[in-house]
């Protein structure tokens, strides 16, 4: 049987996937990567498939990392429920920000979000149990239903690896759904969707609460495998990173923010130490010439050429 | 001591002069904003960074030149108003006919650029940028002390919006420029140049934030991210305010500033935050904006 070409690259990434502690590529790195992933994938769940730009993404993703960071280090409660409370936290601010913010559309929608994210941010710096400008730091990652110990870097890393598998899978499956189907009929058309009877703002805080809830797991996840949470990752410009991943990769593609939050990561990390502030700089540069150039994205190209030589041949 | 319901008096209006200084700032930064979307259809994400510009190039040319304050006050908003008029020939005029969202992280990407260029050159600490002499001192005012520069602030920031309505809503190029927002082709076939028209109305908005950075610069440090944050207080204004109206993006920074004095009398701790509740109050109660229309 002729397996599509997709499902042999998504099978060659997970054969990689289970290789990288074989060949010495740093876990710590690849687990941080994996959660900016899982980040990037929950965002594009809204913007990729219906449409929503929310330009305040950080705050569930940092939000979910002081929970489940307090958590862990004050109560030291075990790992699969901080994690979990982490991303209630994430939902419920989600459903907070999302029914306020489907009020506006388009450019409006985004400017709420933002502002809301913000009034998060400040939240957070005020707010006592964040630690405000030190943060969470020392977080122990404990282990995983009592059995696997997690203080082990290949042991997180397959824990962060499954998850990460989890949520590719769960948001094909949410996106191949007759919900997935109504919101990207949303994304197209919003006024059709009316009139053909969806009640469309139900719809949009559904994807927006699990856009936040998939976000806040990525946020959890990196609490735990960085030991900390800091302000950095509820501030703006971790909102725009996250979509700058999306719309690299390839917004509305399965693969595509994937690709993106592997490559800004990697950048961030290896320009960091060699041009110190010129790395916003480099990023902003990337932002604008993907916007003005190269909106479909790596893969979403990559998917378009392959679609005209199929069509031509 | 005269109080006010248990405050004493000259801390609150301390608290209000701040809160309408700041009012200013915002109604400055929101004006330039909506005169940008009404014709470009642009959510200026760099307008934080133009208004960081123009304070900087307020204290380079004082450092380097030895141009002094009101050279700068016209010097600064120039040369930063120059910049914003090949941002918008080189990169934004690209996407006009794409979705707005675009424009929007386009300009998110080129803040990045210009701030952390900015972090680059001159380190993030900020620079002091002294009180001009003529505006020194303080009003003694009997019930409370006024410093002359905030005064002189609060002044400049009214009449430069003042100036801009009346341009805007009462003379001939405002009536074109009216029209251009309402049917760009149109007007175009009326023989009026919308492109150039387009290419002038950027640079003059991000004039306006440029101006008051030069404004801030007495008050607030000089520093690459002074207006990072800034810029998403001043997206909230004008969604408070609604974006499509001039005089509603005045009225609501001047009227968000003033709240916001008083907050940091009553609970200091919602000070930063307040403006962004209004916003979720204002989104619940009347979603199109104390002033908007559509």
């Amino acid at each position: 049987m002729q397996i599509a070409w997709p499902r042999r690259i998504e099978i060659a990434l997970l054969i990689f996937g289970l290789c990288v502690p074989l060949l010495g590529i740093y876990p710590v790195f690849m687990m941080k990567l994996l959660c900016f992933g899982i980040f990037a994938a929950a965002f594009n769940l809204l913007l990729g498939f219906s449409g929503l730009l929310s330009f305040g993404h950080a705050a569930y993703f940092g939000i979910a990392g002081y929970v489940t960071a307090w958590l862990r280090l004050k109560i030291g409660l075990p790992t699969e429920l901080a994690i979990l409370a982490g991303v209630a936290a994430s939902a419920l601010t989600g459903l907070v920000v999302g029914s306020l913010a489907i009020r506006r559309q388009g450019i409006y929608f985004a400017m709420i979000t933002l502002a809301l994210a913000q009034c998060i941010y400040f939240f957070c710096l005020e707010a006592s149990f964040t630690g405000g400008e030190n943060g969470i730091q020392g977080v122990p990652r404990g282990s995983l239903l009592g059995i696997i110990g997690l203080q082990s870097d290949v042991s997180m890393y397959f824990f962060v690896l499954a998850v990460t598998v989890g949520v590719y899978l769960a948001i094909k499956q949410i996106v191949g759904s007759p919900f997935g189907q109504v919101l990207k009929a949303i994304g197209e058309n919003e006024q059709r969707a009316i009139s053909l009877g969806y009640s469309v703002n139900q719809h949009k805080i559904l994807a927006f609460v699990l856009s936040a809830s998939l976000a806040g797991l990525g946020g959890s996840l990196k609490a735990l495998v960085l030991g900390l949470a800091t302000l950095s990752d509820v501030h703006q410009s971790t909102s725009g990173e996250v979509i700058l991943m999306t719309l690299l990769g390839g917004t509305g593609t399965f693969l595509g923010p994937f690709l993106g939050a592997g490559i800004v990561v990697t950048l961030q990390e290896y320009l960091s130490d060699r041009v110190g502030a010129w790395v916003s700089v480099v990023i902003g540069f990337i932002f604008v010439v993907c916007v003005l150039s190269f909106r479909k994205g790596i893969v979403g190209e990559i998917a378009k050429r392959f679609k005209t030589r199929q069509t031509t041949a | 001591m005269t109080t006010i319901a248990g405050y004493p008096l000259p801390v609150v209006l301390g608290q209000l002069v701040l809160g309408f200084v700041n009012g200013s700032f915002y109604a400055l930064l929101s004006l330039g904003l909506a005169v940008i979307f009404g014709l470009l259809r642009v959510v200026n994400f760099a307008h934080g960074a133009f208004y960081m510009l123009g304070g900087f190039v307020a204290y380079l040319l004082l450092s380097w030149f030895g141009v002094n304050y009101w050279g700068a006050l016209v010097l600064a908003p120039l040369l930063v108003g120059c910049l914003g008029i090949v941002a918008e020939r080189l990169l934004l005029r690209h996407l006009y006919r794409l979705d707005p969202l675009y424009n929007l992280l386009l300009t998110f990407g080129l803040a990045m650029m210009i701030e952390g260029f900015m972090q680059q050159q001159f380190g993030s600490s900020g620079y002091t940028y002294p009180v001009p002499q003529a505006l020194t001192g303080v009003y003694k005012l009997g019930f409370m002390i006024l410093p002359i520069y905030r005064a002189w602030v609060i002044l400049a920031s009214l009449t430069v919006c003042f100036l801009a309505w009346l341009l805007i809503e009462k003379t001939k190029l405002g009536a074109t420029l009216r029209a251009a927002t309402e049917n760009a082709s149109l007007t175009q076939a009326f023989g009026v140049n919308v492109p150039v028209m387009v290419t002038l109305t950027y640079g003059a908005g991000v004039a306006l934030a440029a101006l008051a950075g030069v404004l801030a610069a007495p008050i607030t440090q000089v520093s690459p991210h002074m207006g990072t944050s800034l810029v998403v207080v001043v997206f909230a204004v004008v969604v408070i305010g609604g974006m499509g109206s001039i005089f509603g993006s005045i009225v609501s920074g001047l009227m968000l500033g003033f709240v916001e004095g008083l907050t940091k009398v009553v609970y200091p701790e919602a000070s930063t935050t307040v403006i962004f509740v209004i916003m979720a109050i204002v989104l619940l109660v009347r979603p199109s904006g104390l002033f908007g229309r559509d």
